[in-house]
Order: C-alpha cells, then structure tokens, then sequence
C-alpha cells in the first residue's frame, strides 16, 4: 500500500486538478477518496447487516408469521421495483463513465435518468405504504388488519378470503387448530431444553383464568403477526430513508455537472454518489427476495 | 539508521526570532473554528475531551462520596441512579473512547507518517464537529430527561416510558448516534492516510508501533461503530413507535438489544486500550534508550487484539438468558483474547531489560500503566470463566476490573502520552518535580480507591446500588479517601500543565531523544509539518542521538565515531 | 466552480479504469435476467426445495447479483485488491454477528415456546391487554 507518488514537487499543482496539499498526485488523491467512500460503504453494510440480523431472528424463530404476513406485500410492486433499482444502476454507472471522459452533458442526463428511477421506486414505496396504512398493517399496536391475508399459491386451505373480517377469534376457543404451521407445540416438560415449568397460574399482571377474554382485531390464528410488520417497516424504511438521501446527492452532482465543475482530472464527486447509489440497489437486492418471496 | 535527518537543524533557534508554527502562522477564533489543519484540531479535541473528563470526574466524586455511608448521605437513589449514567456515559463515549485516538492521535498521526495532513482534512474537522454537537445532546438529555438507565441503556426499563421525561432515552441515543459517527470518520480518515500517505521508504513495518495501533484501533472504529449506530436506532424506534423488536409485551425479545450492544460495545474496550498500548510502546523504547523488543510481535498482536476482540461479545451476557451452547463459546473465545495483550507486556518488560531506564515522568506513567492493566488484564480471566463469573457479574469485581483497564489502562496512558508530546504540542516543558508527584497521587489514590472494590465485589456487594450492608461500609470509605486523593493528583496536573502553559521552559525539537519523525521538526511544528517529505528509518534506532545540555534536548551525533549509545 | 472544456478530445487520460459500455449493458441484462429468475423459482412448483432450501436459493441468487453489481456497477473488477479486502472483511464481520446472535436466539427459543404456550396471551401481554 505504499503512496504511488513519485518525486514531483509538491508546491506548484496544476491549475483545475482539485489538487490538495498533502497529495501528490491526483491518481493518489482520487484512489484514497475511492478508498475512504468504500469504507464508509462498509459502515453502512453493517448498519444494515444489523437489520438483517433483526430479520434473520424473527424469521427463524417465528417462521410461521413470517409465511402468512408477506402475503400482505405485493410480489409484482417489489419486481418492478427492484428491475428500476437495477436500471438506475446502470445509468448512474454509465453516467460516472462519461464523467470520467469528459462528457458533461450527457453525464447529466444518465444522472437525471437515475434519478427518474429513484423516484419512480420511492412513488411505488409511497403506493404500498399507503395500502399497508389502510388495511392495519402496521407494527406493534398499530396492526390492525382490516382483511386476512390473500390467498397465494401457498396458501393453506383454511386462509381467509380477502374480504372477509375475521370476528371470531382463536382465543375463544383455545381448542380450534391454528391456520397455517402448527402453533410451536410445548417442549416435553422432561426435555434437556425445557428450562422451567409453566406456572399454574397466571403471572399478575396477565389475564386471570376466569377474566372475560379481549376482543382481538383482525385475524390472529398466527401470533405475533405485528413482528413481521415491525421488521418490514424497519427495513424498507430505513432503505427508503437512504434512497432519499441518494436521491438528493444525485441532484447535487447532477448540477455540478451542468456547472462544468468535472473534468476527466476531477469527476470524484460523481463517482462517490455512484458507489453511493449502488449501495442502496446491492440491499434492496436481498431485500425483495427476503421480504417478498418467501415460501 | 535513525529518522533523524542530520541535514535539518535540531535546535531551537533564539526565542527573539521564534518562526510561525500552527499555534501563531493565524489568529482569531474564526482560525480555529474553520481550521483543517489537524493539529488544531487534535488541540480543539485535547480541550474538549480533557473538559468532559472534569464533568465526568466531578459525577465520579459524587457517587463516591454518596457511597461514603450505607443509605442515604448527599442525594436519593433515583438522583444516584442518574450520577453513575451520567459518569458512564460521559467517561465511555466523550473520554475514554476518542481521547487518545482524537486528541493525540490526530496531532501526531501525520506527523509521524512524514505526511503533510491526514488523507480528508475537512472530514476531520467534521469529526470533531459531530463530537461536540453529540457530547452537548448527550450530556444536556440526560441531565433534562433525568435518565437512570446506566450507560447501557438496557430494555425494557430504557423504553418504558413511565419514569423519564422529555422522551427519555431519546435524545440521549441521538447523542451517542452521533458521537459514533465521529468516531468513524476519525477511524475511516487514519486508515486511509496510513495507506495512502506514507513517504518513500516507510514500509508497514518501518511504522512506528504507535501507528500500528491507532491502525487496529481504526478498524475497530469502522466495524463495530456501525452496529452501535443501528442499535440506538432500534433503541430509538422502539421507544418512540414501539417498533416491538426489543419489547417483550409486543413480542419483541430484550436478549436481542444485548446482542446488538455488546457486539460494538465489547469492541469498543479495544478502542479505548490499543491506542493505549502504543502509547506505551513509544514510552518504554525511548526511556530505555532501547529498541523495542519483539516489533513484529508487538504489531501484529495489535491486528490481533482487533480481530479477536470481535469474537467476544457475549460474555458481558452470560447470565441474562444466553444459551448455554453460546455462553460456553464466548467464554473460551474470551481467553484467547488474553493472548496477545499478554504478548505485549511481555514484550514491553524485555524492552526494559538491560535498558538505560530514565524515570521522567511520561515513563512513570508507563510503568504504571504495565502494572495496573497487568491487574485488570488478569482479573478478566476471573470473569471470563464461567463458573465465577456466575459469582462476580454485576458485583464491584467487575467495577474494579474494568476501572483497572480503562482508568489503570487507557487513562493513565493518555496521560502519559499527553505529558510525552505536551513538548511538541505546545512548545514548553513542564515541571517534572509536580508531573512526579501528581503521578505518585495519582497512582495511589488510584489503588486505594478500586482495589479495596475487587474485595468488595468477591463478597457479594453489588455494583449500581445505593446503599449497602454495614459490612461493607469500611471498604467503601476507603475507596471513597482514595477517590478524593486521585482527584488531587488530577487537579495538580491540571494545574503544572497550564502553569506550563505560559510559564514554562521553551522545549527543543526532541527534549526526550526519541526516534520518529515527529521529534524532527521544531517543537511546536510549523503548519506543513515538513518542508520536504522526510526519509524513513527505523524508528526505534537511537545510537545517533545524544543529548545536547545546550539545547536541553538531544540532537543528531555530528561526529562520524560509531556511537556507544546504550 | 471553475469552468472546464466538456468534450471528450482531452489531453489528460482518464483518472482510473474507465469500463467499456458493452461490460455496462450485459451486466445489466445478467441482472434482469437473474431477478425474472428469483422470481420464477417462487411460482413454478417443482422448483420448491422447502423452506431452508428456497432461502438459500433466494440467498444465492442475490448474492450473484449482488457480486456483478459490486464488481462491474462499482469497479470492484478494476480496484486495487485492498477494497475487495474491505468489502470482504466487512461481510465476513456481518456473517459472524448474524450467526452467532442467530444461533444463541434458536438455542433459547424452546423455553420462550414453553412460556408461551401454556397461556396464549402471553405471545403479546400488551396487546391483549390493551
């Protein structure tokens, strides 16, 4: 990783080369801003590597929630979705080409394209936010399902149809079968991993055995269905969040551009929101699989 | 071959003709606050982080003294409760976590690489920026939002919303959201300028040891810092939407939350000790007058404390509900963590073998610093079994240990790096009489307040309480006496080193002969750093070098006799 | 914002590897290739390998993708081999916290179960409770 600077005289740069002080040359200044913005990259792989491993927690142990709620997303929004993240790709990739050789104009307009396409994701995320808002589907306290989930290939048999409100709920009648997997059986009390016995009682602080039991909303024959909605939030959110800001970056440079402010001796800006960019298509990426098309 | 170039002049020329270096080349407020020289910057951060380490030290006295008796003696336990959140958080995030790497490291950094800045001065400056901007929201909501969590922020209690005010934890965790992007732009910028910016010759292993840890240090920043971010997030999202991810009520799970703290957080101890050890490293070599011994061992065992630190996380879990598979796991992962820190002290006592040992004060404070992370090294093999930590987690054991490493460790090297480059960094000597004397306070006070706590902790008492059984109101009181002589120690330090300030001796280019580059130019260095990049040699190589009583410093030997240096 | 001349005779070669528009295209149409794939795997039903099995198809499949995207879109391909080592590093640090917390949560999950179980309102006390 030695400097690849050679002995040139570090007082006089050339005039428009953006050169800094400490550099030498602007093959070295531009590898180390290539190498800085990468890192930062990895910052946010992390970042998302922990949402991922949220995801990766609730699935694994509640695979039952999982199955029956991404029913809930559209599969043909999230493929659309993720053909114009791979397209804006591409034009972004293309515009950083013609930064580098020098072609401003037409830097500018791949980079008004990839914009294009970032709003055309952001307006299909606003569509389907807005239809989860609708129906209940929201996290926590907020899931309030208006409609069971639609039937799907895999569906089971007993799924509810779209427009059905389910009224009565399973904890009436704690003896009906649950709808999709098996509600997670109780270990044998006998068993190595079971590690105390339920109480007898209730827990204050639960319901008491005799208490009239509360009027569940939506159709709960899977519990904890609010988790799946807690994740998805949290990770279509958050990249949302980071298409935005993008989006904005894209805007900056793309008038910089039109500014004259690149030249093939300095494009560094275009080229960091590109590697930017591309970030966000790499997790929506492994995100539509996870979210959309489980089975 | 040294790093001394003997066609530069070493010494000092006559104060009447004093040439502009980076404290007077401009002036103004508006120099500082826009500077990009890093430098100043270091200087802004030394300031910043010497000033939370007062407010946190002032926390750390009142707990102390609110433990002199078994119940109530200054405050109430909710007001407690807030004192010993506000001494962590402040200690960990605003002190212990960027002093060394930001204070010291960013003014030396370049210096010692022969680079003329680091690789994106204007993201320094940011840093340091974002490091004001999340200790202010940081330290102001916790004061407002009365916050008691502890530093760890554990749910449910840090979400329930019941007990804190102005949105409890929130503004708390936006602040230390910040504070962590600071960190990682500070690791991202030294790994970058570590790789782009060396000089010719300066091969990875002509590095000075310090430079290799603040390296490792950097990757840590970069790896772990980010999961601390997603975690406050969460934190964040689940207190203020409850998201239900951590809240068992809403089918969350709060083991998760621990998970995804300890992952950064575990390896944030390694931020606070790596920069800590090469600190030492240069210390040892240049009051022994020796090379240092065993460089490779010492450079790589830095890489590896990084790396291993990563594997260890879940033994701050092992009684909250861990798997036993797991638990089982961290705890032989942990003691392979040992190993190479180990490697170093070892390394570091072979170095002082056979050394021509000079007692100035940065040496003290590195002599110190073998013993106590010695002590506090150790003590961690107690908590990484299984068996006792089932015994010592969340007792005063554990209070002890880590006050050992982090404090005994980390803090007493930054003091020793700070007393080692406080020559370069402002142009005066101190007076080593008092540097001596608040060190012996210091080092004492600093056994007698925690050691009495591992005592205290092998018996049952509990750390993050209140009150206590009587039997153990004597330990407490003299942990407590020790506090308050450790605190004067702290303010004679304060005090010779402002005295120093505008009183003391103007210093020469290199007042302890050391080898690397920084000793090369004057004292305090010019804007640039260097006019021409310098040439690399072995850092640790001091045969050249001899003391001038003209200059009080040491200068190049000009006469072609092979030095019998050491 | 200084001004510079924007046609493409320069005199000064390109900073770094400049990619050929071709490379560009394929890697595009891989791509879309690739996602009609992801998809296809779901509907036909004689592609179905269970659940385990479908997740790590879905995973792989993404992780090609994720690789052209990294390194034809990003210039991985072209860059000195110490990105590629950061790129890997990081996701090897990824793996090793999914992993490991993953592992520790099934390994306790069967006493939460246990817990569960034997009272349904206990899968989410404060919404039943509400």
């Amino acid at each position: 990783m030695s400097s690849s600077a050679s002995s040139a005289s570090t007082t006089a740069h050339p005039p428009g080369t953006h050169l800094a002080h400490h550099f030498q040359t602007p093959a070295q200044q531009f590898e180390a801003a290539v190498q800085g913005m990468w890192l930062f990259l990895a910052t946010e792989i992390l970042l998302f590597g922990g949402l991922f491993c949220i995801y990766a927690v609730f699935r694994a142990n509640n695979p039952e929630v999982f199955e029956y709620a991404h029913r809930y997303l559209s599969k043909s929004l999230g493929a659309i979705n993720t053909v114009v993240l791979l397209c804006s790709s591409f034009t972004i990739a293309a515009g950083v080409r013609c930064a580098q050789l020098g072609r401003s104009r037409q830097s500018a307009t791949l980079l008004g394209l990839t914009l294009l396409c970032g709003l055309v994701f952001l307006g299909i995320k606003y569509v389907e936010y807005q239809h989860k808002w609708k129906e209940g589907l929201l996290w926590g306290h907020h899931y309030r399902p208006e409609h069971e989930a639609s039937t799907s290939l895999h569906a089971p048999p007993e799924a509810g149809t779209a427009d059905t409100p389910t009224t009565a709920s399973p904890l009436a009648d704690p003896d009906a079968p649950l709808a999709t997997a098996p509600a997670p059986t109780p270990t044998d009390p006998d068993a190595p991993s079971a590690t105390f016995a339920p109480p007898a009682l209730a827990p204050p602080g639960l319901r008491g055995a005799t208490a009239p039991l509360p009027e569940l909303t939506g159709a709960q024959r899977v519990h904890n269905v609010q988790t799946f909605f807690g994740v998805y939030f949290l990770l279509t959110g958050l990249h949302a969040l980071h298409v935005l800001v993008g989006l904005g970056l894209i805007v900056w440079v793309a008038l910089r551009t039109l500014g004259g402010a690149f030249s093939p001796l300095y494009f560094t800006p275009v080229a960091m929101v590109a590697l930017y960019w591309h970030l966000v298509d790499l997790i929506w990426i492994y995100l539509f699989p996870l979210l959309y098309l489980i089975h | 071959m040294t790093t001394i170039n003997p066609a530069l002049p070493a010494d000092q020329p006559p104060a009447a003709s004093v040439p502009l270096n980076y404290l007077t080349e401009r002036r103004g407020w508006l120099s500082w606050l826009v500077t990009i020289d890093h430098k100043r910057i270091g200087v802004m951060y030394l300031v910043s982080i010497l000033t939370a380490f007062l407010l946190g030290g002032i926390f750390a006295i009142l707990v102390r003294t609110e433990l002199l008796g078994p119940s109530k003696t200054i405050v109430t336990a909710d007001t407690y409760n807030q004192f010993f959140t506000l001494h962590g958080a402040i200690m960990i995030f605003l002190v212990i976590i960027p002093s060394i790497p930001a204070a010291l490291g960013n003014f030396v950094l370049p210096i010692m690489l022969g680079a003329k800045d680091l690789a994106f001065p204007r993201l320094n400056l940011l840093s340091y920026y974002l490091y004001v901007l999340g200790a202010v929201l940081a330290v102001v909501s916790i004061v407002m939002g009365s916050v008691d969590t502890g530093w760890t922020f554990y749910p449910p209690y840090a979400i329930d919303p019941t007990h804190a005010r102005f949105g409890g934890v929130i503004p708390v965790l936006l602040g230390v959201f910040v504070l962590g992007f600071s960190s990682i732009f500070t690791g991202l910028n030294f790994i970058v300028t570590i790789h782009k910016l060396r000089p010719p010759g300066m091969g990875w292993f002509r590095l000075p040891l310090f430079l290799w840890s603040l390296y490792a240090t950097s990757i840590i920043q970069v790896l772990a810092t980010p999961v601390l971010g997603v975690t406050v997030l969460l934190l964040i999202l689940e207190r203020a939407l409850r998201f239900g991810i951590f809240h068992p009520g809403l089918g969350g799970d709060p083991l998760l939350y621990q998970h995804f703290f300890w992952f950064y957080s575990h390896p944030a101890v390694y931020i606070m000790i790596l920069p800590a050890m090469g600190v030492i490293s240069e210390l040892i070599s240049v009051f022994s007058r020796k090379h240092i011994f065993g460089y490779h061992f010492i450079a790589f065992s830095s890489i590896a404390i990084a790396v291993f630190g990563f594997f260890v996380w879940g033994h701050h879990m092992f009684v909250s509900g861990q798997s036993p598979l797991v638990t089982v796991l961290f705890s032989l992962l942990t003691y392979s963590v040992s190993i190479p820190s180990a490697v170093k002290v070892f390394n570091w006592l072979a170095t002082l073998r056979g050394g021509s040992i000079s007692l100035k004060t940065p040496m003290l404070y590195a002599l110190g610093f073998i013993f106590m992370f010695g002590i506090g090294g150790l003590t961690g093999l107690f908590l990484g079994a299984l068996a006792t930590d089932v015994h010592l987690h969340d007792t005063y054991f554990v209070v002890a240990h880590f006050h050992y490493v982090m404090m005994g460790g980390a803090l007493i090297a930054l003091l020793g790096g700070l007393h080692y480059w406080w020559p370069k960094i402002t142009g005066r000597m101190y007076s080593e009489t008092w540097g001596r004397l608040a060190f012996v306070l210091i080092f004492v006070g600093f056994n007698v307040t925690f050691f009495p706590q591992f005592i205290m902790g092998s018996h049952g008492m509990p750390r993050r309480y209140f009150n206590y059984p009587p039997e153990f109101a004597s330990l407490h009181q003299l942990s407590t006496l020790g506090s308050y002589v450790m605190g004067i120690g702290f303010v004679l330090v304060a005090g010779y080193l402002l005295h120093a300030l505008f009183r003391g001796r103007i210093a020469p280019a290199n007042p302890w002969g050391g080898a690397t580059l920084e000793w090369q130019c004057a004292s305090p260095p010019p804007t640039e750093n260097f006019a021409t990049p310098p040439v690399a040699g072995d850092p640790y190589d001091f045969s050249d070098l001899e003391y001038d009583p003209a200059v009080g410093g040491y200068v190049v030997r000009t006469s072609g006799a092979a030095g019998a240096n050491t | 914002m200084s001004r510079h001349p924007t046609d493409s005779d320069q005199p000064h070669p390109p900073l770094g590897h400049v990619v050929p528009l071709p490379v560009l295209v394929l890697t595009l149409l891989v791509l879309l290739a690739l996602t009609g794939l992801t998809v296809g795997v779901t509907v036909l039903p004689w592609m179905n390998l269970g659940r385990l099995g479908n997740l790590w198809v879905a995973l792989l499949i993404a992780t090609v993708k994720a690789t052209l995207v990294a390194l034809y879109f990003m210039h991985l391909r072209y860059e000195k081999p110490i990105i590629a080592i950061i790129l890997c590093v990081t996701l090897a640090f990824v793996i090793l916290f999914v992993g490991l917390t993953l592992k520790d949560t099934r390994e306790y999950q069967p006493s939460i179960q246990t817990y569960r179980a034997a009272d349904p309102t206990r899968y989410a006390p404060d919404l039943y409770n509400k």
